[in-house]
């Protein structure tokens, strides 16, 4: 086996170091895990390419020794199904957070999902706008304080794989930082999918969540997410009153579905053979 | 074999131009008078290989086809008036990260929602300075249907020579009339296509300040392992808050396309030989332009048409020639006078330029034109 530092040293640009990433911040759990997965699964560096949209998560291209484009907020996706669409033999994983994916990028996302276009989304749920200094977020909980709701978060929360899944994705999943067995898996299972897959990872920011929410370190967060993070089979035996606020994960839906790219490439085919056709004829 | 004449609109040119520039990936959202270039190309692409997506938004379509051209796929897009405001996010991105790609923007009448089956040319500005921040930009002005085809494939060249998005301006006229075209055998076209190799991969610097100011783009997936953002970045590609690299960079990035400007423009001058009386118009206004100075000549007014087919860069040398040379400046064009702001500029001289503007969604007429010139 691999010594710890070959694994991973040879998947990061390490004169970009140090991270960007706060201490106590859990997207260098993710980052960790997606590179453990590309290992394993032994894709070529330069058939990856990394797309991410901006925020704190969409920074995590620019470690990671691939072809990377770090686009506009919101547009990690429609960036990314021109390259995979122009270019299918390419492995597409895409870095996104709860607001770029969400807020700005919505459309893009669930439209992604609906076609069902090859890419790997690693979505980084961390509650809030970490990288703009704290504002709420589509999945800041309702009741909590963001430094655009200091008065307590009045809106619902978006249920995240629960949208991917209503439009249309193959692969959906919610983890957590907490459970990195589980979080490599998923991440392998979502890669060699054919299709849209999309893995939510629940993580902590000390800085802008936690700090404004008196919730403590990044060490007291991760046992906030350890407390309330459930899996499906225990969430099937309560009630909706004792499901609020808690963290179900698990792999939502696995399903096969026609692929994007694959069905354009039988239509070529079938286009070119109709013009051929029609010019013997 | 001598191609046969055909009967065809600008959007349909449009769209065989850019096929045979060897455009092979479209993205797009429907929108008023610009659709049938998707519409086209959603049938003529699959044909040739190539990929049409039709996406949620136009946003979305801007940056489908910076993602395409990013791997190596020459792409384009088309929309009109409130489309263009939605791609100017991303038009910005590939500005900064020196992708190349073709827009097309089929001037409506505006502003907002406006006037959506009229012409108008009021998006000229939008075109120049649409997206933030100091940028460079290239923009065509076609004035026929043929003329549409050859500017699309010199769009295309020009955003593979100097690593830019390019702009296509149609108006809703010439985006719908019908004229008889003699399209050239692809044979005898001159296509431009981005270098596939550079330096040595460990070498390469996707934004490196060479001499010519336009750095190599080798596209993903060639085993060039780079880095593109929309941030201000050094010549690797990664993003900097160094202001000396920041300061070098983006003048580069401005004079790239300024440097390089007298390759770029191209005027037509109609009758301007011994004129007393220059009249500057672009796009499908050029066609009543060149009615209205003939009928001058016949009235005994020695009249001329400085018909610019690169609106920016700006032809400055072109118009500062004309301003010196004519008694008069009459600028017609379907906006409030957005250009006849910089050719008073550009002529650097005492005077008023004689406006003739529309607005209403109506074509301007020769008739309006020539009572400028008289």
């Amino acid at each position: 086996m691999a010594t710890y530092s070959t694994r991973y040293d040879k998947y990061l640009r390490l004169d970009k170091y140090p991270l960007i990433w706060c201490p106590g911040c859990g997207d260098g759990i993710i980052l960790k895990s997606i590179l453990r997965a590309v290992d394993k699964l032994g894709y070529q560096k330069d058939n990856i390419v990394m797309v991410s949209g901006i925020g704190c998560s969409s920074r995590t291209p620019g470690y990671v020794d691939f072809n990377t484009l770090h686009t506009t907020h919101g547009r990690a996706l429609a960036f990314a199904t021109g390259v995979k669409l122009a270019k299918p033999e390419l492995k597409v994983i895409v870095i996104t957070g709860d607001g770029d994916a969400t807020a700005i990028g919505g459309n893009h996302f669930i439209h992604a999902a609906r076609r069902n276009i090859d890419l790997t989304v690693i979505l980084y749920n961390n509650f809030i706008y970490g990288m703009t200094g704290g504002q709420v977020s589509p999945t800041t909980p309702s009741g909590r304080f963001a430094s655009t709701a200091a008065f307590g978060n009045l809106e619902p929360t978006f249920n995240i794989s629960g949208l991917a899944q209503a439009a249309g994705a193959s692969f959906v999943a919610r983890s957590s930082v907490t459970q990195v067995r589980m979080l490599d898996k998923y991440i392998e299972m979502a890669m060699q999918k054919k299709g849209f897959s999309v893995v939510e990872v629940m993580t902590p920011c000390p800085t802008a969540f936690g700090r404004r929410n008196r919730m403590g370190t990044g060490l007291a967060l991760m046992e906030w997410l350890k407390e309330n993070t459930i899996s499906q089979a225990k969430a099937a035996t309560m009630s909706e009153d004792e499901l609020n606020g808690k963290i179900v994960t698990g792999i939502l839906v696995d399903r096969e579905k026609p692929e994007y790219t694959e069905q354009y490439l039988k239509l070529i085919e079938r286009v070119q053979a109709n013009e051929k056709e029609r010019a013997h004829s | 074999m001598k191609k046969q004449a055909q009967v065809m609109t600008g959007n349909e040119s449009c769209a065989l131009g850019a096929i045979a520039a060897g455009c092979r990936f479209f993205a797009g959202y429907p929108i008023t008078p610009s659709s049938e270039i998707a519409e086209i190309l959603s049938v003529d692409l699959p044909k040739v290989g190539g990929k049409y997506i039709q996406m949620e938004d136009e946003i979305a379509a801007m940056g489908a086809i910076i993602g395409a051209s990013l791997v190596g796929v020459k792409a384009m897009t088309a929309t009109s008036g409130p489309g263009f405001s939605l791609k100017q996010e991303n038009i910005g991105y590939a500005c900064i990260a020196e992708i190349p790609c073709v827009v097309v923007n089929v001037m409506r009448g505006g502003p907002s929602t406006g006037l959506p089956t009229l012409p108008s040319q009021m998006d000229v500005m939008q075109a120049r300075w649409g997206t933030h921040g100091d940028h460079p930009i290239i923009a065509l002005v076609p004035n026929s249907v043929r003329e549409t085809f050859d500017l699309t494939v010199r769009a295309f060249n020009l955003s593979e020579t100097y690593r830019t998005p390019v702009i296509i301006l149609l108006d809703e006229i010439l985006a719908h009339v019908n004229e008889k075209v003699h399209l050239p055998d692809p044979s005898e076209l001159k296509i431009v296509n981005r270098t596939l190799a550079a330096t040595h991969p460990e070498k390469y610097l996707p934004y490196e300040n060479v001499e010519s100011d336009i750095p190599p783009f080798i596209s993903f997936g060639e085993g060039y392992r780079f880095h593109v953002t929309g941030l201000c970045h050094d010549q690797t590609g990664f993003p900097t808050n160094y202001s000396v690299e920041i300061d070098r960079q983006l003048r580069r990035l401005n004079r790239k396309i300024d440097r390089y400007k007298d390759h770029i423009i191209e005027v037509e001058q109609f009758l301007m030989d011994d004129a007393e009386v220059g009249v500057f118009a672009y796009g499908s206004v050029a066609r009543s332009a060149k009615r209205a100075v003939l009928m001058a000549r016949e009235r005994g007014v020695k009249a001329g048409l400085l018909r610019p087919l690169v609106i920016w860069p700006f032809p400055e040398k072109q118009v500062e020639a004309f301003g010196k040379k004519v008694a008069k400046i009459v600028v017609a064009e379907m906006n409030l006078g957005q250009i006849a702001h910089e050719v008073e500029w550009a002529a650097n001289r005492k005077g008023e330029v004689h406006k003739v503007n529309r607005i209403d969604g109506e074509p301007i007429h020769p008739d309006q034109i020539l009572e400028a010139i008289l």
